[in-house]
């Protein structure tokens, strides 16, 4: 019973260990890198899938077509300017009003709630980040067009790309908020006690040493909210309108197209069978690469942002 | 008690002095600053509160006088009939692909990437490999899922069908699985591992036995925010197969039928009647939100509550 | 220690002839004072359980101790002091294998345990921990049951049976001395005691494997003056059966409740070594180098 019984003589095949017990050690190991790997294989085929496509598109199209009036597929026109153009319109849009409303939450839940209000006023914003895209799609049209952009645009139509753009700033601003809210919370107390040590008031100390600290992740998550915004599908599709195609605009009071809602635009049409021929799927796949690509190096720098973070403290 | 007997005989500059402390804290500006801050969480619960206001306008009392029937009858273009029961079927077989391919896969990569992977390159591809999955736009699975699922695996998938949308989903929400239960896993102290190693537990002993059923509560709450979310997003089963029109996911066909045949979701019907003209069917698409939302609110709730509950457990 | 006196130990009736028996050669290269003046185990003889030779630990490119010589004997207890910073944690993490768990750790120089290479490429770290067991600086019960927590041990180590389970539990926490408290109560939860009886059940469940050495790292920094006490008291009643290491901050300790002292200090490449080992009435009331001299009378530390 007592390990005194084992002490005298020791060899090295007694700290071997079972080799089944390795084996199966060895076994679930890589059952587990296995299950790693499918990301992997999932990133490889999104990018093979895109770049494949998009090349194939590129080498059957026109060129002149990606440079004319308007994205008309059906048309086989391509302009790739008017839904980049849109899809901008409508992400600014987007962050005019999601970036006053998200850091101003983020600030008051981080800098001036007490914690039992934040526990409080804190499922609003987590709420709000649970309402599918589709929703507020609908919440734009119904809502948001009637009650804001109709009377300021005076126009009659409930599509268009102000609509939209208000809609996908809702979208955006809680995780802007949550972001945001995160990178604050990690300035070190020190700081903020600094603050007041020397007089500093509340407002001082939040605008002018917490916000400054938190810098870095407060671009971070306003980098989020425009690659969010970049890749929103439902919303736009819903009330910008345009489903048919659009010439160029960047006016927010008219329908628009985006590079998301001309994806599912065209996925939808119930004549894509004989659409601007058989371009029209090779283009899909043309119009995601580029908001793969659009994406990724927006999320690329807003990592680097958020590892600055964290190096700091 | 001092205090106090030095307060009775105060002189005029003590006075100064706490006239000058007390300050002129109830400044303007900081009232202003403060209401502007907290005007922007009122401006998200007014989203919240007129969203709801407006679809039980719409669609509550449409809902409330067909009950059930709206939540079982198919899909139509009379308005009067319409209703969602394919559409929460579908949904539900999403999740069950969910449930199936995505938390098994999911939370292994999870156990590779926290417990096993030392520092090598092929760890930093893993890492960097599984964040900017999950910052890839939902359409960007949907091309994905069209491209692989729909037509290069057609002859498994049948094409516009349950699988590929199923396995769309699937690979969508995957990142989203690894990073909570990462998360989980970080949170487990390095202790309780030590503990283990201690009485000569393997690894996998260690994980099993200790690591999992500590960071077991966290994972279970990312997973319901997960099911969640797969049942609110729309986009990528636009793409891959999701069908918006009439059609079919009939009770009463067989498992590999109904696996590889045409389906909905309800996010898709709402999508569908939400772009209809007629307000008819504008009051079809709020009864679905409120569906919707109901299921997605349930179990949102039921994962803050889980969370709350074992937060203090420990 | 230059020179190993000869098996004469009645008390170890150990069978066979002791295979360590061998002239070793001293090699602590920081030695400068009285070199020749090294304690020998004489008074009390005991078959050597451990043996380091030059052992370097490291972390990534910084070596947290350094070129360490020396021997452990069995069923004493053996305590390693020294400043903070010194490696003593990682010195006694060696010995169990340990270190293995931390990222870009590795060892240089060699580790015997019983004559055997611990550090050989076929040694299995999992069977080296259920030998030598750990007994850590906080407290840290499982989650789980009392009885959950010593019973996991023997459990993974292959013991099946509730009653062979029952019996283990029981045994490892009466020799734990937690028994009369926690026996009503084997079902709740192990972190819901106090933190001295927290600590005395991870002892239990360190010994409920059956270890031959128990390494203990700063048990009683957590606890309370009585509850160390008790681990204290604790520990001279586990040294007949079981090699105790301990790394402690506190002097006072090392001087009441070890047979033998282990000096670190740290070089001016912040790597800790070994200053000086010996008899603990020795290392504390006649110590053979000026720094540990120095530290034993509160000088620097």
């Amino acid at each position: 019973m007592t390990g005194a019984q084992l002490a005298p003589r020791l060899s090295l095949t007694d700290l071997r260990g079972s080799p089944g017990r390795r084996r199966r050690e060895t076994l679930i190991r890589s059952l587990f890198l296995a299950a790693a790997a499918v990301s992997l294989l999932i990133s490889a085929l999104i990018v093979l899938t895109l770049v494949g496509r998009a090349l194939d598109f590129v080498s059957r199209v026109d060129l002149a077509d990606l440079l004319s009036v308007g994205w008309l597929p059906r048309r086989g026109y391509f302009d790739i300017a008017t839904i980049v153009a849109g899809t901008l319109v409508i992400t600014a849009i987007g962050m005019v009003i999601a970036t006053p409303l998200g850091l101003g939450a983020a600030i008051y839940l981080s800098e001036y709630a007490s914690p039992r209000r934040r526990r409080a006023l804190k499922p609003i914003i987590e709420l709000l980040a649970g309402i599918p895209s589709v929703v507020l799609g609908f919440y734009a049209i119904a809502v948001l067009a009637p009650a804001i952009v109709q009377p300021l645009c005076g126009s009659n139509s409930i599509f268009s790309m102000g609509a939209a753009g208000i809609g996908v700033g809702i979208l955006i601003t809680p995780l802007i908020a949550s972001v945001a809210e995160d990178a604050m919370h990690a300035v070190p107390m020190s700081l903020r006690e600094a603050s007041y040590g020397l007089g500093a008031r509340k407002r001082s100390t939040s605008l002018r040493v917490v916000l400054p600290a938190a810098v870095s992740g407060v671009v971070a998550a306003l980098i989020l909210g425009v690659s969010r915004g970049i890749g929103e599908t439902m919303v736009v599709s819903i009330a910008a309108g345009a489903v048919g195609g659009s010439v160029f605009t960047v006016n927010p009071c008219l329908p628009g197209q985006t590079m998301t809602a001309a994806m599912t635009a065209l996925a939808t049409g119930s004549d894509q069978a004989q659409i601007g021929a058989e371009l029209a799927v090779p283009s899909l796949f043309f119009v995601g690469l580029l908001l793969f690509l659009m994406t990724l190096a927006l999320n690329l720098v807003s990592e680097r942002f958020v590892r600055r973070v964290r190096r700091g403290y | 008690m001092t205090g106090r007997t030095a307060a009775l005989r105060e002189s005029p500059a003590q006075d100064a002095v706490r006239r000058a402390l007390a300050g002129n804290r109830m400044q303007l500006g900081q009232i202003w600053f403060q209401a502007l801050l907290m005007a922007a969480l009122l401006v998200a619960l007014g989203v919240l509160v007129s969203l709801l206001i407006d679809v039980f306008e719409r669609g509550g009392q449409m809902l409330a006088q067909r009950g059930v029937d709206f939540l079982t009858a198919s899909t139509s273009s009379n308005p009067t009939i319409a209703g969602v029961g394919q559409g929460i079927f579908g949904s539900l077989l999403i999740v069950l692909f969910v449930l199936l391919f995505a938390f098994p896969v999911g939370i292994g990569a999870a156990i590779y990437i926290e417990e096993y992977a030392r520092d090598t390159i092929l760890t930093r591809v893993l890492n960097t490999a599984v964040r900017n999955l999950a910052g890839v736009p939902a359409i960007v699975y949907g091309l994905l899922g069209l491209a692989v699922f729909v037509i290069i695996a057609a002859s498994f998938t049948g094409g516009r069908s349950v699988i590929a949308g199923g396995l769309t989903m699937a690979a969508l929400v995957m990142p989203i699985v690894v990073i909570t239960t990462a998360e989980s896993l970080r949170a487990v102290p390095r202790s309780i591992r030590e503990a283990g190693f201690g009485v000569g537990a393997t690894k996998w002993q260690v994980i099993r036995h200790h690591v999992l059923p500590y960071a077991a509560p966290g994972i279970f709450t990312g997973s319901i925010l997960t099911i969640s979310r797969a049942f609110g997003e729309t986009a990528p089963l636009v793409l891959a197969g999701g069908v918006l029109g009439g059609f079919a996911t009939r009770p009463g066909l067989g498992v590999v039928e109904t696996l590889q045949g045409p389906y909905t979701a309800l996010p898709l019907i709402v999508f569908n009647w939400a772009r209809q003209p007629s307000e008819e069917f504008r009051q079809l698409s709020a009864a679905a939100i409120i569906v919707l939302l109901a299921i997605i609110l349930l179990l949102n709730g039921a994962a803050i509550l889980l969370r709350n509950r074992f937060e203090k457990r420990w | 220690m230059t020179i190993q006196a000869p098996e004469i130990a009645p008390s170890d009736a150990r069978p066979g002839p002791d295979v360590q028996r061998e002239v070793r050669i001293d090699i602590r290269p920081m030695m400068q004072t009285k070199p020749d003046v090294q304690p020998t185990h004489a008074a009390e003889p005991a078959e050597v359980v451990f043996k380091l030779t030059y052992f370097s630990a490291w972390y990534g490119t910084f070596r947290a101790v350094k070129e360490i010589s020396l021997d452990i004997g069995a069923r004493r207890i053996t305590s390693i002091i020294g400043p903070s910073g010194t490696g003593k944690s990682t010195l006694l993490r060696a010995f169990n294998r340990m270190n293995d768990l931390i990222e870009g750790a590795r060892v240089s120089g060699t580790v015997t345990y019983h004559g055997v290479d611990l550090y050989a490429p076929e040694v299995d770290p999992v069977e080296v921990r259920r030998r030598i067991g750990m007994v850590f600086q906080k407290p840290n019960p499982f989650p789980k049951t009392i009885y959950e927590n010593v019973a996991f041990g023997p459990r993974v180590a292959g013991v099946r049976g509730k009653k062979n389970l029952d019996e283990i539990v029981e045994s490892s926490l009466r020799r734990a001395a937690i028994w009369d408290e926690v026996k009503d109560k084997l079902d709740g939860l192990g972190t819901a005691l106090s933190g001295g009886q927290q600590q005395r059940l991870c002892i239990a469940r360190a010994i409920a494997v059956s270890p031959d050495v128990i390494l203990m790292d700063e048990p009683c920094s957590a606890l309370d003056p009585i509850a160390t006490l008790r681990i204290e008291e604790l520990m001279w009643e586990l040294k007949q059966n079981y090699t105790i290491i301990i790394v402690t901050h506190n002097m006072q300790q090392a001087a009441r409740a070890s047979d033998e002292t282990v000096f670190l200090t740290m070089g001016d490449d912040r790597a800790g070594y070994l200053v000086e080992q010996g008899p603990t009435a020795q290392v504390f009331t006649n110590p053979q180098n000026r720094l540990t001299e120095d530290y034993v009378s509160g000088r620097f530390g």
